[in-house]
């Protein structure tokens, strides 16, 4: 079977605007969440569009379309990776959107009805909408094979990339996966309020006083490869395979989720066997973590259920909040960082732990070669994800 | 890839019609459903005209939590499902829900009940800050259009991999396209698949207005939508929603269930051109379309139904005129292409799963939908495009096609099922 593999990461997270500030920011243990306009959530610093998008393009797409064109250019650059260089058809853009482009589309209504209609922009029909970041990234690097957009809240960036595998087990040997998101805007905050899980104090994911998350903005693009064309073109590095993945959902409630965590068990089961590991292999889980009392109760109880020993489990995303369709995206860019630096990054913002788990606490050396990601989306969606070092007698075998 | 995928039920909600057997009737009558918009008064808008849903959520059978919690769009999606769901004769006890899979698609998503809340939210624009005590208890749902995918998921107790699909003009090809995916990789043996969009409100009408995309044909609304026609100009909105049950061949067997067809190829490409721009030559989706056709094995000469993407813009219709040829070659001239959009309107990312299935319906009567109000064909536009009036014709192989904002392409096959 045709292998996937990661060759490039972007990142433009409250963390860092590049993969190695967002790795040393996230070792260091910053909370990068703060509040302005009495809303606390995690922004990233001073990002402005100009440099990392061309003007022409800025006033066209909202800031999650400036994100996602940003982390896609140095994810393209991290890997060597020119797709003008190649057939056009050889790669394709999948990414998630949770919530499209938010501050743009507020604007755009704003003006509508304060206005009237002719004071709605041209660009309006090409911005907002969910697909707006995938048609750009496409167009601007040429790209002209199967474009997906997933959108399944939280669990976006896993499915990404789960979709992106199968794109190229399809024979597109090169995908632009992952996600971002910029849901801080007035209305769009409003909007996350309704949900119930946001907290006032702060997103302590497994502490024992954990209330809710905070929102934030960001994600990462990953440039996902088949492993033997990766190969062929002597790829600068290669992160770590996409051995397994699967998705389940609930299929419980509008909003709450199952009171079992049997659909989010049967995920992380069903991406290890898909990547043909035991349990035993898993060197850490880089965890949903809700950061609801009842959420991460929930996931503990699976990971427990799953495990049965006391792996240890981290969740740097305390450190920058929930980014929505690109956090599941940076948590994967963060695991294949600790898988190959062989140090696992501590959960985010814990003061007291609360659950029956090995919580990393500081940056923890762990040399591991299997790592499980999980990521679930509001309203019951479970996606789990199974990264496996890359080994070169495995390539050849690829080639 | 041994995995087949096949279709065993149909549920559509469609302007003229909110049932399977309304929306059929009206396409092989040829009877238009545009009209004035009635949704809002829509005097100061340059496209004052859409394809209506005339839908009564509760009669549809919703609960009034269900349609309290959720926009037009998931209410029109739960509405096919359970259409679809029933006509499959599906025995949700027996099935296996764990390989129950959903896959919804929507271009815009929940965006009616976004503005109608912000108009409250910012007191009719005023406020930038807006008040989050005028706002529903029911927002986030609205924000992440995954919510629909959910309904869908708790209402079948689906539990399976679920989600949206969310590709602009293409969704709903693209939503099924993914079911179809979802069985061949092993990942799901029957997917509730199709798409929904209700966009027709003033920011929808407004952003198409800025560009002038939709017709402002607003004297004669009836005959407004007029793919291939000299005289179009532009796409007439519409709304709605369709799904297909979409369902491993062995397992439908086993059950003994009734196939209405086969997805026999799926394929999408990008133009990487231009937002809203196509070149010409209709190049990207004579890819789609050669590559679905090799995954049915199937020789171009084997299509015998085309539902054309049609929006009725001059561009579109020259594009995928192109295309048609391109992948075709002579055989795009022998072969009937139509738009039921000049019927029942674009409806964005809904439009491809109401297309899709008209094919299927289109398979199972022997019946080519006309396109309506096609009086004088473009000269640069000279295939069969079956003008006005439904044509009786054994189909074997249709070919849908559906192009959007983003550069997006997808053509899909659909087979006639003989065992």
């Amino acid at each position: 079977m045709t292998r996937a593999v990661v060759t490039g990461i972007g990142i433009v997270a409250p963390s860092g605007v590049s993969a190695e500030e967002h790795w040393r920011s996230t070792l260091a243990g910053e909370v990068r969440v703060d509040r302005q306009d009495g809303t606390l959530a995690g922004r990233v610093p001073g990002f402005a569009p100009e440099g990392n998008v061309d003007s022409r393009l800025i006033i066209q797409t909202d800031r999650w379309t400036w994100m996602s064109l940003a982390a896609t250019r140095q994810a393209l650059d991290d890997a060597k990776y020119d797709p003008a260089a190649h057939d056009p058809y050889a790669t394709s853009v999948v990414l998630a959107s949770g919530s499209g482009g938010n501050e743009f589309g507020q604007r755009e209504i704003q003006a509508l009805w304060s206005q009237g209609r002719r004071a709605v922009t041209a660009y309006q029909s090409i911005a907002w909408f969910y697909a707006a970041s995938v048609g750009q990234t496409s167009i601007l690097h040429g790209t002209k094979g199967p474009n997906q957009v997933l959108v399944s809240e939280g669990a976006g960036g896993l499915d990404s990339l789960g979709a992106a595998r199968r794109v190229i087990r399809r024979g597109t040997p090169t995908v632009i996966a992952g996600g971002t998101e910029a849901p801080l805007s007035p209305y769009a905050i409003v909007c996350q309020g309704t949900s119930g899980r946001l907290s006032t104090s702060g997103y302590r994911p497994f502490d024992a006083d954990a209330d809710g998350y905070v929102p934030g903005e960001g994600g990462a693009v990953l440039v996902v490869e088949d492993a033997a064309t990766a190969q062929v073109r002597g790829a600068q590095q290669i992160y770590g395979e996409i051995a397994g993945y699967a998705a389940t959902h609930d299929a419980h409630h509008h909003e709450q989720p199952a009171p079992d965590c049997a659909q989010l068990v049967r995920a992380m089961r069903k991406a290890l066997a898909d990547a043909g590991a035991t349990p035993d292999e898993v060197g850490f889980v880089m965890a949903d973590a809700a950061g609801t009392p009842a959420l991460d109760a929930l996931e503990a109880q699976a990971i427990r259920e799953v495990f049965g020993r006391p792996v240890p489990v981290s969740a740097p995303q305390g450190f920058v909040g929930r980014l929505c369709s690109g956090g599941a995206a940076l948590t994967v860019a963060t695991a294949l960082l600790a898988l190959r630096d062989g140090v696992v990054p501590a959960v985010g913002n814990l003061a007291r732990p609360g659950h029956d788990l090995d919580l990393v606490r500081e940056p923890r050396r762990l040399d591991t070669d299997v790592v499980l990601v999980n990521a679930r989306g509001f309203g019951g969606f479970n996606s789990s994800i199974v990264l496996r070092r890359h080994r070169e007698e495995g390539l050849r075998d690829a080639g | 890839m041994s995995r087949r995928t096949v279709v065993t039920g149909v549920g559509v909600v469609a302007p003229g019609g909110a049932t399977r057997s309304a929306f059929w009737d009206m396409l092989t009558a040829g009877r238009t459903a545009t009209r004035r918009i009635t949704f809002f008064d829509p005097a100061d808008f340059r496209s004052q005209i859409a394809a209506e849903c005339d839908f009564d959520p509760r009669a549809a059978g919703l609960t009034p939590q269900e349609i309290h919690r959720s926009d037009r769009f998931a209410q029109f999606a739960l509405v096919a499902a359970d259409e679809a769901v029933k006509e499959s004769g599906l025995d949700l006890a027996a099935v296996d829900r764990d390989n129950l899979a959903v896959s919804i698609g929507s271009a815009v998503g929940a965006t009616t009940r976004l503005e109608d809340e912000y108009v409250a939210v910012s007191d009719h624009g005023r406020h930038w800050q807006v008040d989050e005590r005028y706002g529903s208890r029911f927002l986030y749902q609205a924000l992440v259009p995954s919510s629909a995918a959910t309904e869908v998921a708790c209402r079948f107790g689906a539990h399976g991999p679920a989600a949206v699909i969310s590709t602009g003009c293409t969704s709903g090809l693209d939503a099924i396209g993914h079911g179809h995916q979802l069985i061949e990789d092993g990942d799901a043996d029957v997917v509730i698949a199709g798409a929904a969009d209700a966009p027709i409100s003033p920011i929808s009408m407004a952003c198409f207005d800025a560009i002038r995309a939709t017709s402002a044909r607003n004297d004669d609304p009836e005959h407004a939508s007029r793919p291939f026609d000299a005289t179009r100009d532009g796409f007439v909105m519409g709304e709605g929603g369709a799904v297909l049950v979409l369902e491993e061949l062995e397992h439908a067997r086993r059950r003994g269930a009734e196939i209405f067809c086969e997805v026999a190829g799926f394929a999408n490409r990008s133009n990487a051109f231009h937002m809203t721009g196509l070149r010409p030559d209709g190049l990207e989706m004579a890819e789609a379309i050669t590559e679905s056709l090799n995954q049915a094995r199937l020789d171009p000469t084997a299509v015998n139904y085309i539902n054309a993407h049609g929006s009725g813009t001059k561009q579109n219709d020259r594009h995928e005129t192109a295309a048609f040829k391109r992948s075709l070659g002579q055989h795009a001239y022998d072969v009937p292409v139509s738009s039921i959009k000049s019927m029942v309107g674009h409806s964005l990312g809904a439009i491809g799963a109401i297309e899709l299935a008209a094919c299927v319906l289109a398979i199972r009567y022997g019946v080519v939908p006309p396109t309506a109000n096609l009086e004088n064909k473009d000269p640069e536009c000279d295939l069969d495009y079956v003008p006005k009036n439904a044509r009786e014709q054994r189909i074997d192989v249709a070919l849908s096609v559906g192009s959007g904002f983003g550069g997006f392409q997808s053509a899909a096959i659909l087979r006639r099922w003989t065992s």
